[in-house]
């Protein structure tokens, strides 16, 4: 990260804290005031405190037992395969799809540009229910694949894989495309002079450019398709060993053996951390120029 | 330029193989760039002009980064660029190579790799870019920097690979936008040097564009200057530093310009900023490329600052002079004299010896006469003609 000029120069106060200064010991600056300080420390024990409890209610002693549960370890294998596939597949779609948004002048593209990433913001619910109606057996589109070819998505694993693709990609896209327009197009024009194609271009210079918001852009959508829920129950079903992923596992396992779901919700928790850990080393970093 | 022996072509082809010859507007926006240009190869054109006044835009066009809006640009048999045929070779397949201002290297790659990048996406293997990319590296005496990354060698090395890196890709044409500007002085003074050498060595044409005059002087072999999208001047470095024709290059090459109406005859010169100058005209030191045009009309008038002498007193000479009065407007110190600043009609910058200045107790506001000798005055005409005058005062 780039030091502000007065954190590089410490020894050289702002006009402001020199004047202060001039008359007598003032309080330290890094003092909080309690309007802000209070509601600041409520918000992060609301964020803080859940997930304490999680820990607190969990089922140590018996955590080895249950999570050697053959359905348990379906899930978890399930969730892990899917969120790959999802971002494997927001990848090779969402990246070209973010470059032309990022680069084209094509009229419209703004209005594309807001589509997409509905998603976003759409309840995964109503996402779900949107696949169905494109992609089931009656659906606009899987009407046809249907009598075609003979392949229903609805309730399989790769419906699974379509309904996480679904709600991760757009997080994806925002991320390319953001990195596709912060990116210094001089050095795509200096690959040009220099006898590279378009596709060259995007390929050695382009895309190496933006390697860490990519990184970023495909960690952020695995961790959103491997919480996915709502779109995944209404389009893919509730099937053990087919489409139920953990948290669809955590949710039914809630009513009949909370253990297992506080153990489940225990290996979601300690996955996000490690995203989140990930997130901080290699894009925060990395992700700002140097 | 005349054909160059080593690139004989067959008649009826009146150009180089590699002469490059552009002619054609590039209008972005409101602005719009008009320029008719040729460059033989091995010549080093140098592009000199204010900021803002198209050098760069002409650079992306020759590039094919940019196309023209009209016009044709050709190198060689080869029509990169032409508005009216609908042709236009894209910057990738054109045999052009450009050193940017900025340089652009390739921060994801080390030394080696920028400089292998051009034969790597011309379809060599990544070994024997690698193997070209060391050649050069060689040549350019920057081997032990093979390896490093950008961050980690200084301006200077970046000004070199990016010319390795350029020439790397074996161009026909050499493009070089600012290339120094990006150094300090010293460094500037040293790399100045190396890149002429490469310079040198390189056979198709050169375009170096700069707004340092002496960058220009130093590595062009015939200089070009662009002003507010035109071409206003083009010559030899000597032609443009002894008969600037606008204000802006007067001021490059510390020369005050007048423009004014001669009169033949009495070899007098009506200046428009006011007062009269009795001049010199260019056949009388056997000038050949002005003798005979000369006759009444619009002229330029150069005058060396140190051709002038500041009196505080009235002054008394037999030679034909020309003498006018004015007040000091200001006093820079230079590395070994004083420039001053003469509010008068016409304004004049004057060099005298800091001694001098002590002597003749000058300050601003000191009323003082000028004069300078017929023969220092120097007439020649005004390539814009009639149709323009000098803008703003000599500053």
């Amino acid at each position: 990260m780039q030091p502000s000029p007065a954190q590089r120069s410490p020894a050289q106060p702002s006009p402001a804290q020199r004047s202060r200064q001039g008359a007598r010991a003032v309080p330290s600056r890094g003092a909080i005031p309690w309007p802000l300080g209070v509601p600041a420390l409520l918000g992060a024990l609301f964020l803080l405190l859940p997930l304490a409890g999680l820990l607190a209610r969990a089922p140590w002693r018996g955590l080895p037992h249950i999570l050697a549960d053959s359905q348990i370890l379906d899930a978890l294998r399930l969730s892990l395969v899917c969120a790959s596939a999802a971002t494997a597949t927001s990848l090779v779609l969402g990246v070209p799809l973010a470059w032309v948004l990022a680069r084209s002048q094509a009229r419209g593209i703004s209005v594309l540009r807001a589509l997409v990433t509905l998603p976003l913001v759409l309840p995964p619910v109503v996402g779900g229910v949107a696949l169905l109606l494109a992609f089931g057996r009656e659906g606009v589109l899987g009407r046809f694949l249907d009598e075609w070819t003979g392949i229903t998505l609805p309730f399989t694993t790769a419906g699974v894989i379509i309904a996480e693709t679904f709600v991760a990609m757009p997080f994806l896209v925002i991320t390319v495309e953001g990195a596709f327009r912060a990116s210094d197009r001089g050095y795509e024009e200096a690959a040009a002079t220099l006898g590279a194609s378009r596709l060259t271009v995007f390929r050695t210079v382009t895309m190496p450019l933006i390697g860490p918001s990519l990184l970023a852009g495909a960690v952020l959508s695995w961790a959103r398709a491997l919480g996915e829920f709502g779109a995944t129950i209404t389009f893919a079903g509730n099937f053990p060993g087919r489409t139920q992923t953990m948290p669809l596992a955590v949710y039914l396992a809630l009513e009949s053996n909370p253990d297992a779901a506080v153990a489940l919700s225990l290996v979601l928790l300690v996955v996000s951390i490690a995203v989140l850990a990930g997130l901080r080393d290699r894009w925060l970093s990395a992700g700002t120029p140097a | 330029m005349s054909a160059h022996p080593g690139h004989a072509v067959p008649s009826g082809v009146d150009h180089d193989p590699n002469t490059l010859v552009m002619s054609g507007t590039v209008e972005r926006g409101t602005f719009r760039l008009d320029a008719d240009l040729t460059a033989a190869p091995g010549e080093v054109l140098g592009v000199l002009g204010p900021n803002g006044a198209g050098k760069t835009t002409l650079l992306r066009a020759l590039s094919g980064l940019d196309a023209l809006t009209s016009g044709s640009i050709r190198l060689g048999d080869l029509t990169l660029d032409d508005a009216g045929t609908d042709t236009f070779v894209p910057a990738e397949r054109r045999p052009v190579a450009m050193v940017f201002q900025n340089y652009r290297l390739f921060p994801h790659l080390d030394v080696r790799d920028n400089v292998a990048y051009a034969p790597r996406v011309q379809g060599s293997s990544r070994r024997l870019a690698r193997a070209a990319a060391d050649t050069w590296l060689e040549r350019f005496d920057l081997t032990d920097l093979a390896d490093r990354r950008l961050h980690q060698i200084s301006g200077g090395q970046a000004q070199q690979v990016a010319l390795a890196r350029a020439l790397a890709a074996d161009p026909s044409l050499l493009l070089l936008d600012e290339p120094l500007s990006a150094l300090d002085a010293r460094t500037r003074m040293e790399v100045r040097a190396h890149l002429r050498r490469h310079l040198e060595q390189f056979t198709g044409p050169v375009l170096i564009i700069t707004h340092d005059p002496l960058e220009a002087m130093i590595m062009a072999d015939r200089l070009v200057v662009i002003e507010n999208g035109r071409i206003v001047q083009q010559g030899s470095p000597a032609q443009v530093a002894r008969q600037p024709a606008t204000q802006y290059v007067a001021r490059l090459v510390g020369l005050n310009l007048y423009a004014g109406t001669l009169e033949a005859a009495t070899r007098r010169v009506f200046l428009d900023d006011g007062g009269t100058f009795t001049v010199t005209l260019g056949d009388e030191d056997g000038q050949a490329p002005t003798a005979g045009v000369l006759s009444s009309g619009r002229v330029l008038v150069g005058l060396r600052p140190s051709a002038i002498t500041i009196h505080t007193a009235a002054p008394t000479h037999a030679s034909p002079r020309n003498v006018w009065r004015g007040i000091v407007g200001g006093l820079e110190l230079l590395t070994d004299r004083v420039r001053v600043q003469v509010d008068a009609t016409p304004p004049a910058l004057v060099d005298i010896s800091a001694a001098a200045v002590a002597d003749l107790a000058l300050r601003p506001g000191t009323g003082v006469w000028l004069s300078a000798k017929a023969t220092e005055t120097e007439a020649y005409p005004d390539p814009a003609g009639a149709s323009r005058s000098l803008p703003g005062r000599v500053s």
